[in-house]
């Protein structure tokens, strides 16, 4: 069905047509949205879910994680403080192989007080062993939705899934979008080490280094996994409801000799970036960076990349920037940091950074000249 | 592309109209988007809100810098903003306001959208509602059609009282 929505309660309705069992949250700006109109879906019966609002995020993940080992299917949402407020409980939900989907609507981190968007903190949770999708429309984060419950519940993956949207800029934001019956694209959830509440048995009595260190390579394993799966999806998704995703975006990269690299909005407003460029001669593409974890492999070739960042890692650089040149070490970055606590950066200011690009050095925008 | 700034105070529904437009344009078969600006989100402060037109899917999340339209639900809130910032060359300015204002160099139209919402008892918590009428003179400027908006009207609000500010506003604006 075509309809309008915010990106907001196109995650709610993606949640919706997923028929999780149980979902838990706490609100906070700017996720409130979410979990206001998932509540509403469950009151009003068009949701047959159990949803259990707690006193704290760090209990809504654990209310998640005590319904997802039973097997069944279960969904959360955050932002910022409330997502580190759940870090501990994150790496649980990753280390006991739960297939959890959460939305996380990204905003920076105080102090000062700022509810604005900033990938800090989502980065900051990088290595918890959850998978990460950054997208960058309302569509996107509907159909990022569905598809992350797929991925999460495979078998080869048992990892949870967490979907990040820029907070206000596209989680308030209102535009199009077409709802899907996803039906069978998402099967129902065998997850093997389910715990049977009518048999109940104990689990998570100490573990010895063999079996730990086993335990970490099995989830580093189904991430390697994660990529071919995730292509499925998406190669499903398209076969089903006709839209296309891959690890990136992109847009114009076939002769660029400079490419804008970004993560959410950012990727989608520097395409109107490229557009001016080119109109002035320049070969300018963009390529916006979908999956964050498992980080996808990149055909940056030899053009110059200039990487837009919006959360740094102090002491060290940006982290967009640093993943890049980790995997690529002979990658040409000009590492951008812009849109921190919510900052205006406008395509204009994008076309001026890839004009005024300085190949290997980084720029603080609006502060530094 | 046609780009409206929407000025008014937390509270008064400015972030609703700009839903309300986008969501007209869409059923007039364009591409819109509608976002707010979200300050410090408490009653009476300054808010602003954007809608974006096109006949192309938009990619544009930054704010509006040059807008076509400049729509003020409350005027008091002329002294606490610069008004015109960024408007475009031969732009034109909505106000909702009982009398005629002259701003030097903007096109002003303007129209009695809180008497409009009293006389059809549009009236919420004591503070008469003012989005929906604005949509009835914003689709009058042909920007929006008719149908739509009130189709989106509709979608959105139960009470046909809505509806009927709206008629009332498309009647009584003067272009």
């Amino acid at each position: 069905m075509l309809t309008v929505a915010t990106g907001n309660k196109a995650v709610a309705a993606a949640v919706k047509a997923a028929k999780p069992a149980v979902v838990a949250a706490y609100p906070i700006t700017p996720q409130t949205e979410v979990v206001e109109q998932i509540a509403e879906y469950v009151t009003s019966g068009e949701m047959d879910a159990r949803y259990i609002p707690v006193e704290s995020e760090h209990s809504a993940m654990t209310a998640c994680i005590g319904a997802s080992i039973t097997g069944v299917r279960s969904f959360t949402a955050t932002s910022s403080h409330g997502l580190l407020y759940m870090h501990e409980m994150l790496h649980w939900a990753a280390g006991a192989r739960l297939p959890i989907v959460m939305a996380n609507i990204n905003r920076s981190l105080g102090p000062g007080w700022n509810v604005w968007a900033e990938h800090t903190d989502a980065f900051s949770q990088r290595d918890t062993g959850w998978l990460q999708f950054f997208v960058g429309d309302v569509q996107e984060a509907y159909d990022t939705t569905l598809m992350a419950f797929r991925i999460a519940e495979n078998n080869n993956i048992l990892l949870p899934v967490m979907v990040n949207l820029d907070g206000f800029l596209l989680s308030h934001i209102m535009q199009s979008l077409e709802t899907v019956e996803p039906g069978d694209y998402i099967p129902p959830l065998h997850l093997p080490h389910r715990i049977d509440p009518e048999n109940p048995a104990g689990y998570g009595v100490l573990t010895g280094p063999t079996d730990h260190f086993r335990f970490r390579w099995e989830m580093e394993r189904a991430m390697r996994n994660a990529p071919a799966v995730i292509r499925d999806a998406e190669e499903e998704f398209f076969r089903q409801f006709g839209r296309r995703y891959g690890p990136t975006e992109e847009y114009r990269c076939e002769d660029a000799e400079v490419v804008v690299v970004a993560l959410g909005t950012l990727g989608k407003e520097a395409e109107v970036a490229v557009d001016i460029l080119r109109d002035a001669g320049i070969k300018a593409g963009s390529m916006r960076i979908r999956w964050f974890r498992p980080f996808p492999d990149l055909d940056i070739g030899d053009r110059d990349l200039v990487v837009l960042d919006r959360g740094y890692s102090f002491g060290f650089g940006g982290v967009l920037s640093s993943e890049i040149r980790s995997k690529y070490p002979g990658a040409s970055i000009y590492s951008v940091v812009a849109g921190l606590g919510g900052q205006e950066v406008t395509y204009d200011d994008i076309a001026g950074f890839v004009r005024d690009r300085r190949m290997g050095e980084e720029f603080w925008f609006g502060v530094d000249a | 592309m046609y780009e409206i700034r929407i000025h008014s105070r937390g509270g008064q529904g400015g972030v609703t109209a700009a839903r309300l437009i986008a969501m007209a344009a869409f059923l007039d078969k364009k591409h819109a988007t509608a976002a707010p600006f979200y300050g410090a989100e408490r009653r009476g402060a300054p808010v602003v809100s954007f809608v974006r037109i096109d006949d192309h899917k938009i990619k544009i999340y930054s704010q509006i810098r040059s807008p076509d339209l400049i729509v003020v639900l409350d005027a008091s809130i002329m002294e606490a903003v610069d008004l015109l910032h960024g408007m475009k060359p031969g732009g034109r300015v909505l106000i909702n306001s009982p009398h005629p204002i002259d701003l030097p160099g903007a096109d002003v139209i303007t129209i009695d959208l809180t008497g409009i919402a009293l006389s059809v008892d549009l009236v919420v918590a004591g503070s008469p509602i003012l989005n929906t009428p604005v949509i009835g003179a914003i689709a009058k400027m042909g920007i929006i059609t008719h149908e739509s908006a009130l189709a989106a009207i509709r979608d959105m609000f139960t009470d046909e009282r809505n509806v009927k500010a709206a008629l009332a506003a498309y009647e009584e604006l003067k272009l």
